[in-house]
């Protein structure tokens, strides 16, 4: 048989393979695309980002009289692959799946290989790479929501549409869990996504059993037009709309003005501070975000004036505002309420750091802050802040942004840097750090939401003046995620040295039972603290102390009601879901540890509770040790930190 | 010079006159600049070595076996299976000695108990997860290493369900079985098998399919997490695909996921016997290239076929002809005994 493929006498299965590299495609590219051909929404999808083809060499139609004499090849033949993720995008809301015959056009428009667009696409879980219907509900079912009877809801939904995933209304619609949507303050939480000639996503939250089929069949339909998603400050930052809304410094705008007039963020002193960092050079303002001793608030907690380093000659400047930590959702408030601010606020660390470009990498599941900052890009460009010959000073630089597809993983710097780069999202080995080796292989700078708007106060009022507030070890002010059994939940400011007990005060106290139980700090990848540890001051060293950490800024409370055991289970369920399953301990390390908590779970523990408690422990520290990126090595971090203050099995 | 120039000129002429004789001084390479040294200790010796050297070589420079996976002289290294982690001083985590550079007054220690945990969770999970019988080299780490996996649990029964997998999404069980990869064996062309049951996910065969090697990219990793495999386009398959069956992705598989027809046939039979093998170096008839291959022959007959990773030429790479293109040698000895040609 081998033989007679090598001498080609026959026409086997094999032979064809070989030839169909050669025939049939409508491409000058020596790679192998398969035979699906797009149709008109299909094409039309792809085309919407990339426009119309103008080559054979870009997947067109054949072209002798320019592609004749003309050869497309080397480094520009893939250079626009990072296209990838928003034409997949395209794709998902044009066809509400990832065709195989779209993708096999993005793929020769793209010159990406199939396969590896392929395993791109199934990387994410907002894309489905198998027919689905149009009309997605996402009900989230994490743990804020959890103490908001998310499971009366899911068993409603279940009980009208079937289980998860099947097809109803009529083929139009399905229903999925969904990780933390970043909507705790009004949970419990969904998100409904159409597919078609009329894409449209919507929030709904909070979400009540009765009412939510309803918007669900409407939305499907799309019978009658939908008013757009709005922010509440009331609901989303309660302080906002209070009386000691005087004393904010980042939210100052939030409620009081209209996100999408730039006249009105101008006249509630937006851009001031980009005409001072023009005026005084930016190396006086990296001068200043080094005295203001900032660290970085999307978890870390790294120094920022040590990533805004001009030595390293930044290229791009990342705002990482891909928010999935469970529990966060302060960054979405910045971003639907002051969104200029941001744009701002890049400008100014991109134009001090000499990059020649800004990204924003916006969550997925985030469509109004989407909304909002794309319109504010344009504005800005449009009105000379952005773009070319910024204000008339002579200084050049644009923001671009891209959106996430459901990748908790994405949030990873690294990771993110593939993403955008059009790669799968996992995170790259370091060093090199990213300072040295970022985005598309130079010097980036990678700083989150809430730490760039940070940068605006910093220019404006001097470091010094600025690490005169908040603590020592913690300069200025904080943003806090208060969720769970909280009377308000919201985006709470303050400067950094509140204790917890205050920041609870501040929220209304203890809702549900009204008896504290636990309170989340930091999310997922955070840990657990126990009412005896409410005077810790929410500072970096202040919970260092008490073997917890900060994170993103979430404080979840649990009151008795809760059973803790639960959170667990879904917090291992969440990071076994999220582990992007590149490097084996954190691959098999989280399904281990789903696995160990569902035996003490259901009273099956192979040996004693002791023995099973102590493997559990060595999975963590293997996770901890070996892992690659920041997931593995905090995803025991909240249930371990729990297993010590409480005895729950 | 000269003398030495005169010296070449005479041997090739005496060698062979056909030989062009080369006009003016022969090139020389020059000398590479000496790299600068850097001082390692590890496991309490002081060591120096080149700078830009992976801790790995290091190590192994100093003597010690340093477990690997996913790394491969051949190829880029991906440090995802974590085997070869080191502890060094001041780092927060372990790190992996296959893509770390040695730095100057670095303090590795290579068989701390924290890295022993860690090489024997690891090995724990793979074997508890995927089917290990067909790599010596795992085997052989489990057995170093004190592995017991079993303390997960008997491991799942075979699904066929894993090429659906949604990102984002599992079933919880209620933890009595460990999960596992096992699944029916991919048997969709005549040449090799792939048996993901057997698959640790080291990413060596989309390396060699991909940049490393080949640059046919007909397959990649797919889906995420636990669900993440090696697969082509919606898992079509392989004659659908791009793949030219070079078969380098199988010279790289760590585990036998990646199998000849012939091996496996022979592995089902049970006469498969690595110690009735011999092994014969030859050159490939083909083309102009002369490939290294490395035939394996077990009762005089030719059952697999790979290339030496040493070798200049093929850096153990071959193509669909030298890979697969044996049969007629056997096919030759049938007609000359049975005088039975086909």
């Amino acid at each position: 048989m081998v033989l007679r493929v090598l001498c080609g006498e026959s026409s086997s299965s094999l032979l064809q393979a070989r030839v169909s590299i050669f025939q049939g495609k409508e491409t000058f590219v020596d790679a192998h695309f398969t035979k699906d051909h797009p149709t008109a929404a299909e094409q039309q999808a792809v085309d919407s980002v990339l426009g119309v083809p103008h080559s054979g060499w870009k997947g067109g139609p054949r072209r002798p009289d320019r592609d004749g004499h003309s050869a497309v090849n080397g480094h520009r033949l893939g250079a626009d692959r990072h296209l990838l993720l928003p034409v997949l995008h395209a794709i998902q809301a044009r066809m509400g799946w990832i065709t195989p015959a779209a993708l096999n056009y993005a793929c020769q428009r793209l010159n990406v290989p199939p396969a590896e667009a392929f395993g791109v696409a199934s990387f994410y879980g907002l894309f489905s790479v198998t027919p689905r219907p149009p009309c997605v509900l996402h009900v989230c079912d994490d743990i804020a929501c959890m103490t908001r009877g998310v499971e009366d809801l899911c068993r409603s939904v279940e009980s009208q549409l079937g289980p998860a995933g099947s097809p109803s209304l009529n083929g139009k619609a399905t229903w999925l869990r969904s990780p933390c949507l970043g909507l705790c303050e009004r949970a419990p939480a969904a998100l409904m996504s159409r597919a078609g000639e009329k894409p449209a996503e919507k929030v709904v939250a909070p979400a009540s059993p009765q009412s939510l089929l309803s918007k669900l069949e409407s939305f499907a339909n799309a019978t009658i037009e939908e008013p757009p998603d709005r922010f509440e400050a009331s609901a989303s930052a309660p302080q906002a709309s209070q009386n000691g809304h005087s004393r904010l410094v980042l939210l100052r705008r939030v409620g009081r003005m209209d996100p999408a007039s730039l006249d009105d963020y101008r006249a509630y002193g937006g851009y001031e501070a980009l005409r001072r960092a023009l005026n005084f050079g930016g190396s006086w303002v990296v001068r200043e975000v080094l005295n203001s001793r900032l660290v970085g608030r999307g978890g870390a907690a790294f120094p920022t004036g040590k990533k805004w380093d001009p030595a390293n000659q930044p290229r791009y400047l990342v705002c990482n505002a891909d928010e999935s930590e469970p529990g966060t959702f302060k960054d979405r408030v910045v971003m639907e309420a002051d969104p200029y601010s941001l744009i701002e606020a890049i400008t100014i660390a991109g134009t001090a750091l000499g990059c020649e470009r800004g990204y924003i990498y916006l969550r997925g599941e985030y469509p109004l802050a989407g909304e909002r900052l794309s319109h504010a890009i344009r504005v800005a460009r449009e009105r000379g802040y952005l773009g070319t010959n910024i204000l008339g000073r002579g200084v050049d630089f644009d923001i671009e942004m891209r959106r996430g597809a459901g990748a908790y993983i994405c949030g990873e710097e690294t990771a993110l840097f593939n993403s955008i780069e059009g790669l799968r999202g996992e995170p790259r080995s370091k060093p090199p750090f990213p300072t040295q080796v970022g985005l598309f292989g130079k010097p980036t700078v990678v700083n989150n939401v809430e730490t760039l708007v940070n940068v605006l106060l910093i220019v404006q009022e001097g470091g010094e003046s600025y690490a005169a507030m908040g603590t020592l070890g913690s300069t200025g002010p904080k943003l806090f995620c208060l969720s769970g059994h909280v009377a308000r939940p919201g985006v709470y400011e303050v400067p950094f040295g509140t204790t917890l007990r205050e920041l609870i005060e501040m929220g209304g106290g203890v809702a549900g039972s009204g008896q504290l139980k636990a309170v989340l700090l930091g999310g997922a990848a955070g840990s657990f603290v126990s009412p005896a540890e409410l005077d810790t001051p929410l500072t970096f060293e202040g919970t260092r102390a008490v073997g917890a950490s900060l994170g993103s800024g979430v404080v979840m409370l649990f009151d008795d009601s809760v059973d803790l055991r639960k959170i667990l289970f879904r917090i291992a369920a969440f990071f076994r879901d999220e582990s992007c399953g590149q490097c084996v301990p954190c691959r098999l390390g989280t399904v281990r540890q789903e696995e160990l908590l569902q035996r003490l779970n259901h009273r099956k523990p192979m040996g004693s509770v002791e023995a099973e408690l102590g493997l559990l422990k060595e999975v963590g520290q293997v996770m901890r040790d070996a892992s690659i990126c920041g997931l593995g090595q905090t995803a025991s971090s909240a249930i371990e930190s729990a297993l010590r203050r409480w005895q729950l099995f | 010079m000269d003398h030495e120039k005169g010296n070449v000129t005479h041997r090739l002429q005496a060698v062979n006159p056909l030989v062009p004789v080369p006009r003016g001084p022969v090139p020389v390479i020059p000398p590479a600049s000496p790299r600068r040294k850097v001082r390692v200790t590890v496991d309490g010796r002081e060591i120096s070595v080149p700078e830009g050297t992976t801790l790995l070589d290091a190590t192994r420079a100093a003597g010690i076996d340093t477990p690997t996976l996913c790394y491969l002289e051949s190829l880029t290294p991906v440090n995802v299976c974590r085997i070869c982690v080191v502890e060094v001083e001041g780092s927060r985590t372990l790190v992996p000695a296959c893509s770390r550079k040695a730095e100057d007054g670095m303090v590795v220690k290579t068989d701390s108990e924290r890295v022993r945990l860690s090489r024997r969770l690891i090995l724990e999970f793979l074997a508890s997860s995927v089917d290990v019988s067909t790599s010596p080299q795992v085997r052989a780490y489990m057995d170093r290493y004190e592995v017991h996996p079993e303390r997960f649990g008997p491991s799942q029964a075979p699904s066929d369900g894993r090429d659906q997998a949604r990102a984002g999404v599992h079933i919880t069980s209620d933890g009595s079985q460990a999960a596992a990869v096992a699944q029916p064996v991919k048997a969709d062309n005549e040449l090799y098998l792939r048996d993901y049951g057997k698959c640790i996910l080291c990413y060596k065969c989309v390396e060699a399919c991909g940049p490393d090697a080949q640059n046919t990219f007909a397959i990649a990793v797919a889906g995420r997490g636990f669900d993440a495999r090696i697969s082509t386009e919606y898992a079509v398959p392989l004659p659908d695909s791009a793949c030219v069956y070079c078969g380098n992705c199988i010279g790289v598989c760590p585990t036998g996921a990646l199998m000849f027809v012939s091996e496996h046939d022979l592995r089902k039979a049970g006469t498969w016997d690595e110690s009735r093998q011999t092994s014969t170096e030859t050159i490939c008839p083909y083309c102009g290239v002369g490939c290294t291959l490395t035939l394996h022959i077990q009762d005089e007959k030719i059952v697999k076929v790979d290339s030496p990773i040493e070798n200049g030429v093929t850096h153990g790479n071959l193509c669909v002809k030298g890979r697969f293109g044996w049969q007629f040698v056997q096919v030759r000895e049938k007609t000359q005994s049975g005088g039975d040609a086909s």
